[in-house]
């Protein structure tokens, strides 16, 4: 029987703001126990919440990023439970009325699998809306008894909710990527999913290929990385699957996933669950937002990674797969752009080549190429971000640019890179301290070329004889004579005159 | 629509309040006629009115996000039962 997955996601991003959403305490992380927690947090008798405005500008932001429809009014209510890390007795969220309406769309980039082509795919936003989160719980032992730290409660969130769009475990990490490159491309959360400010909820349903009703779902609570992500959803289909073909029914519950075990598992009794009386919170008035406050955040909002990530490709000629790679993180964008720009504006040179039929998409290419390949692999060694590489987007440049004026060649030039990762100075005093300039010198090479051959006649011989492959042969001879400084375009084609005879 | 007895112990225990039998039977009676009530409004042809969210037609203030609020754990953690290492200590949670 053929099987189709259907999968949905719930995300909740902690808006980086400075304080909680209901109190003036402060939200940063790391803090000792409990100093971030105040009377509102504490949930003392007589005490009210005043709502944080950056935390509504924060989700507009998102909701105008991808498209959707924003509530002009919008209403928390409160939604009742107890647990110990929620000392109010309820979570004040939205719910009828959230900040964030339909009609979002986020655009994903799935990646090839095994059998699969890359593709796209527009995965629908079903609403976003803002609500608190709650304490921690540690359950180490305190004397048989729950440790309880309410730093994080009431720190402000936006959960997002898909359509159950995602139809594999690689669209729904797919869709996650993106989103949290989005998150942090527009400012409004950390996206540091170790401390959780980024976590998500999967909805999993399996259902025979074909048929229109969806199954029955589970919902997988707290996955806080892609990986773990992928596998739940991975185990969740095979549980579900076998469930059916054994004749037995999916039960809808919330599941937990182990990583340890690499298994989902009941998490609540279906006794008493879903019952969270919901009713409008009469501490808080509607938010009311007007059309100008709108508009003042969606002139603000910065070119969005979709946008950037096309223009590059129609712009730049560049590969979808480096437009996508540069466009992952907005810092790493300007950082691309701000070392093209630089590259240009020292002269774009005369190297054209049928691949690329323009100095300028040549410059954004060979650019394109050491960000993503050189650049970020150091930054990857070195666990560095971008805006803390030891080479300035400048300096990239200036290595690029002789690149490109053939003062060296590509291999040479990842020398010079090493040499200023270490400090070394610019690209040019690396050149010069090193004599590492490219033999252009046609004399010169031809001089090369000459000794090769003529320490070679078995292999002349050979070639002649019609083994083209030992043409490979005498390039890596004369490039080693030369200590890998001639340049490669003229060796080869003398090399190519003198062999012929 | 009618109330049980059934009813308003679930209300009681979902709001974690401990109703015994003569207290749930006044219950009844009460929260029966607050439903009488709420028959009697929804009685009413509200059809065109927008849905308020709260008795009184104002709108949300808004704060700054400035922080405000100063350390008082000291304080807080004086009336609490039980602390430790900082934290509150309640009894044991099973998940």
């Amino acid at each position: 029987m053929q099987w189709e997955v259907v999968i949905g996601l719930e995300t909740h991003a902690q808006l980086n703001t400075v304080t909680k959403i209901f109190s003036g305490a402060a939200t940063a992380y790391g803090a000792e126990p409990n100093t971030q927690a105040c009377a509102v947090d504490l949930a003392l008798p007589g005490v009210l919440p005043v709502f944080n405005r950056a935390a509504a500008e924060k989700a507009v932001r998102f909701g105008l990023a991808v498209g959707a429809r924003i509530n002009r009014k919008s209403v928390f209510e409160r939604k009742n439970y107890f647990y110990p890390d929620l000392p109010k007795g309820y979570q004040t969220t939205q719910l009828e009325l959230p900040i964030v309406a339909e009609g979002g769309t986020l655009r994903i980039q799935v990646p090839s699998t095994g059998s699969g082509q890359a593709y796209e795919k527009d995965i629908r936003i079903t609403r976003a809306h803002m609500e608190e989160d709650a304490g921690k719980s540690l359950h180490e032992d305190f004397h048989g008894m729950t440790g309880i730290d309410l730093n994080r409660a009431g720190t402000p969130l936006v959960e997002i909710v898909t359509e159950p769009d995602m139809r594999s475990s690689t669209e729904a990490v797919a869709y996650a990527k993106m989103l949290h490159s989005l998150v942090r491309w527009i400012g409004i959360c950390d996206g540091n999913m170790q401390e959780g400010s980024f976590r998500c909820d999967a909805n999993v349903s399996v259902r025979i290929k074909g048929t229109d009703t969806l199954g029955t779902r589970c919902e997988i609570k707290n996955l806080n990385s892609f990986k773990f992500l992928e596998k739940a959803i991975e185990y969740e289909v095979r549980r579900q699957i076998e469930l059916i073909e054994d004749g037995g029914r999916v039960v809808q519950e919330t599941r937990l996933y182990d990583p340890d075990r690499d298994e989902t598992r009941s998490m609540r009794s279906k006794e008493e669950a879903n019952d969270y009386r919901y009713f409008p919170d009469p501490d808080l008035l509607p938010l009311v937002v007007s059309d100008a406050y709108i508009e003042e955040i969606r002139s603000a909002l910065p070119e969005l990674p979709q946008a950037k990530r096309e223009r590059f490709i129609n712009e730049y000629s560049l590969p979808p797969y480096d437009a996508g790679v540069l466009t992952s993180a907005r810092e790493l964008a300007d950082y691309f752009e701000a070392t093209l720009r630089s590259l240009l504006s020292k002269g774009v040179g005369i190297l054209t080549t049928p691949e690329y039929p323009s100095a300028e998409i040549f410059a954004a290419k060979i650019t394109a190429n050491w960000v993503i390949n050189d650049l970020s692999s150091a930054l990857n060694n070195a666990s560095l971000e971008i805006v803390d590489s030891p080479i300035s987007s400048a300096q990239l440049a200036g290595l690029l640019k002789r690149i490109q004026d053939s003062t060296i060649s590509g291999k040479i030039a990842k020398e010079v890179f090493a040499a200023m990762w270490n400090g070394e100075g610019e690209a040019d005093a690396v050149i010069e301290a090193k004599g590492l300039k490219q033999v252009s010198d046609s004399g010169a090479i031809e001089k090369i070329i000459d000794e090769i051959i003529a320490a070679n006649p078995g292999q002349l011989a050979e070639y002649r004889s019609g083994k083209d492959k030992l043409f490979g042969f005498f390039v890596g001879q004369a490039m080693k004579a030369s200590k890998g400084k001639a340049n490669p375009a003229q060796l080869n084609e003398i090399l190519k005159q003198k062999l012929a005879g | 629509m009618s109330l049980t007895l059934d009813d308003v112990k679930r209300i009681a225990h979902l709001a974690r309040i401990e109703v015994g039998e003569s207290e749930a039977q006044a219950y009844l009676a009460q929260l029966s006629s607050i439903f009488g009530l709420v028959e009697e409004m929804q009685a009413v042809d509200t059809s065109g009115i927008e849905p308020m969210a709260h008795a009184q037609d104002v709108v949300l203030r808004l704060r700054e996000d400035v922080v405000s609020e100063p350390n008082r754990r000291e304080a807080c953690q004086a009336v609490a039962p039980q602390v430790e290492a900082g934290l509150y200590l309640v009894p044991k949670v099973i998940e």
